[in-house]
């Protein structure tokens, strides 16, 4: 009982056959989620990256710019419109209370995603089909996206950044 | 010093009693303030109300993720180790004198840390990610209250030796509930360690003394704090598990070397598995993701599987022995239902396996981790772990102290009965709930997922309505549930009848049934318990596919 010793030999009594059996199930079980983690990163098609770089807010800025003058094609919402050509680098900037720019890809292109933050930490949510990262300032997260469903979708922020986090939404238009 | 307990037969010391019944109190006024701050909160996020303005929303859930997370059940685990370390080991209360210099240093950290939030010297929540940065007053308050109670861990060790090397609890190893606490006492040690080793540098900087605190090294160090907190909650809401199990029908654990190897791998595994809070962020490899989350952390999660079927077992197993043999379930039948402590502890094993262990075996996997990274299905598996297991479980734990500590009996029992129920029904459909709503994409702490005065709009499904009245309606009958239970406390420790003895004991005290004498190797001792965990496994494969499937069609990424 739990709140006495246990009784003389308890290390060595056998453990009941219903016992055995449903600790060997769990560790296969949970033996197999490892695997299925492994293994995800040879057929799967979504894993998070690690590729990162090491910026600075105002080099961050610059870059992203630069690309955004390079191919913008309009303005909404305060914002650069951003059509970049398939396989090429495009640049999210997190800034309270901002995600820029607007983005306008295609369907089953691929393209690097630099996302980094200008100051606090935000989250990089994409909605709906909802995929989420966590963005660091002095980070330059690169994650290579390629959209499988066209429309219009939203990135919003999904990590506290203040009274106006709720304010910090962009836009994605997958053309097919 | 002693007293003889004329209801349990311990010998206890005088001189814990206080010690155990002020932390007791301190941790039940948090409970209170946490449930009011909760309802706040909630009738903020459901738009229908959206009650708060902005800045006290994000005010109030600072709060409420503090003083529930924190300040309510740090408080009660104080009062649990002093009663874990003294009363049941009918061992003497070491240098009382330090005891109550910790629990003035964690009055004084809670002072502090609520004066800083509710004066806007702290808008940072829970987690306080720099570069988001609160005055120092708020990083002392939590240092205070951090030192306290690593004193209480100190004091709780030093009873343990002293009790040993006294034999006070006889000449075999410390008995199981202690031996689970004491676990919870180990990780905890390291836990603050840990804390210290990220909020020290943190006030540092808040003073102006450090010029900057890494965003990603202070997650990485933090959740060694945060997330190894809940495996302390874990460790010793499951010893309270095997308690429950003695005092309700007399079951012990049908296999002792096995559910003490369990407790041993969480000191193995879990520091390691915080590190699933950083799956989605830059820098972490996969290898480090996938070593330190999986092949570790499944060795934690592996250990609360082993208990999940050891204390069913044991009741199981006491039971038969009284004569419920007849079937799979007579045994569950026949268990003491009027028993709200009783009830307590087994809503909470449902909870905490069903609800919080499945979703959190999935929240931490590598790929699948993208899925629900802060929205508000995280706040949902935190319902079914740490308030439908662990708060749910002191709750029950709380009844038992009543007369035992304060040597009241429970007023308004039909209340206490309906307690448990309540509560576990309103954290069931809250968790629910808000885990639909995060896979809909709903963010965690948000004012307003209408986006309103951002430049762009967005309006989640329809069927997001449906299940915000889930979550609210359940919110509101668990804090309904809440709220008896601190009226039922209170009304009990100030105003109930005296209890004078065991005719006085409105709850079971059983005694172990009759020896066995059978060898267990060759067959099934436990056959409902099986049937029982067999259900939970296939329930949590079933989610494990839906989730695999989910992420399969989403964008590519990599």
């Amino acid at each position: 009982m739990a709140l006495l010793s246990p009784e003389k030999g308890w290390w060595n009594k056998s453990i009941a056959k219903d016992e055995k059996t449903w600790i060997v199930f769990a560790t296969v079980v949970a033996l197999s989620l490892f695997t299925l983690m492994v293994g995800w990163h040879l057929i799967g098609k979504q894993n998070p990256s690690f590729l990162v770089y090491s910026t600075s807010p105002d080099e961050f800025y610059k870059l992203a710019h630069a690309n955004w003058e390079k191919y913008k094609v309009g303005e909404e919402g305060g914002m650069p419109v951003v059509k970049p050509p398939a396989d090429s680098d495009v640049f999210l900037v997190g800034t309270t209370w901002r995600w820029e720019p607007v983005l306008v890809l295609k369907k089953g292109a691929s393209y690097r995603f630099h996302i980094s933050s200008l100051d606090l930490l935000h989250g990089f949510s994409i909605q709906p089909v909802n995929m989420n990262f966590k963005i660091h300032p002095g980070y330059d997260y690169v994650l290579t996206f390629k959209p499988t469903s066209s429309g219009d979708f939203r990135v919003i922020c999904n990590e506290y950044c203040g009274p106006g986090h709720h304010t910090m939404i962009s836009k994605i238009t997958v053309e097919e | 010093m002693f007293l003889k307990c004329d209801i349990t037969g311990f010998n206890v010391d005088k001189r814990a009693l206080p010690l155990i019944k002020a932390n007791a109190v301190v941790s039940v006024v948090a409970f209170l303030i946490a449930i009011v701050a909760a309802l706040l909160v909630l009738l903020t996020r459901w738009q229908v109300v959206h009650l708060l303005p902005v800045d006290w929303y994000y005010r109030i859930l600072t709060l409420h993720g503090l003083v529930a997370l924190v300040v309510w059940i740090v408080f009660w685990e104080m009062a649990g180790l002093y009663f874990g370390s003294t009363v049941v080991l009918n061992a003497r209360q070491v240098s009382p004198a330090t005891g109550w210099l910790a629990f003035v240093l964690m009055v004084v950290g809670t002072a502090l840390v609520a004066f800083a939030v509710l004066t806007g010297r702290a808008d940072v929540l829970f987690t306080s990610y720099p570069p988001l940065k609160a005055q120092p007053v708020h990083y002392l308050g939590i240092i205070l209250f951090a030192v306290g109670a690593l004193i209480v861990c100190g004091l709780f060790i030093a009873n343990v030796m002293v009790a040993k090397k006294e034999k006070t609890y006889g000449d075999g190893p410390l008995p199981l509930f202690s031996f689970g606490l004491l676990t919870a006492v180990i990780l905890a040690v390291g836990t603050l360690l840990a804390g210290a080793a990220i909020y020290v540098p943190t006030f540092l900087w808040s003073l102006g003394l450090i010029d900057s605190v890494d965003s990603l090294v202070y997650r990485l160090v933090f959740w060694g704090f945060g997330h190894s907190a809940q495996q302390v909650n874990v460790a010793a809401m499951i010893s309270i598990w095997y308690l429950g199990a003695f005092l309700a029908v007399g079951g012990t654990s049908i296999n002792e070397k096995v559910s003490r190897t369990a407790f041993l791998f969480y000191l193995i595994g879990i520091n390691l598995a915080s590190a699933h809070h950083l799956l989605v962020d830059p820098i972490p490899s996969p290898s480090w993701k996938v070593v330190n989350t999986s092949y570790f952390m499944y060795l934690a999660v592996l250990a609360s599987m082993i208990h999940a079927f050891a204390v069913p077992s044991a009741i199981e197993v006491a039971q038969r022995r009284k004569g419920f043999t007849k079937g799979l379930f007579d045994w569950l039948k026949n268990c003491p239902w009027e028993n709200p402590a009783f009830v307590s502890v087994f809503l909470a094993i449902v909870i905490f396996g069903f609800i919080g262990g499945i979703t959190g075996v999935i929240n931490g996997m590598e790929q699948t981790n993208m899925i629900i990274h802060n929205t508000i299905a995280l706040p949902g598996h935190f319902k079914g772990t740490v308030v439908g297991g662990t708060t749910l479980t002191f709750m029950g734990a709380t009844y038992y102290l009543i007369p035992l500590i304060f040597r009241k009996k429970i007023s308004m029992y039909g209340v206490a009965k309906a307690v448990p129920w309540t509560f576990a029904i309103g954290i069931v459909l809250l968790s629910a709930g808000l885990s639909t709503l995060g896979y809909l994409g709903v963010p965690r702490r948000h004012w307003d997922i209408t986006f309103s005065g951002g430049p762009f709009t967005y309006t989640y499904p329809p069927i997001a309505d449906i299940f915000w009245v889930v979550a609210v309606l359940g919110g509101t009958i668990a804090f309904l549930g809440a709220l008896a239970w601190c009226l039922v406390v209170v009304v009990s420790v100030f105003f109930g009848e005296p209890v004078r003895g065991k005719q006085d004991m409105q709850l079971t005290m059983s005694s172990p049934p009759p020896p066995d004498t059978e060898r267990h190797d060759s067959r099934y001792v436990a056959p409902g318990t099986f049937a029982l965990t067999i259900v939970f496994m296939i329930a949590f494969l079933i989610f494990v596919t839906l989730n695999w499937g989910w992420l399969s069609i989403m964008w590519e990424v990599k």
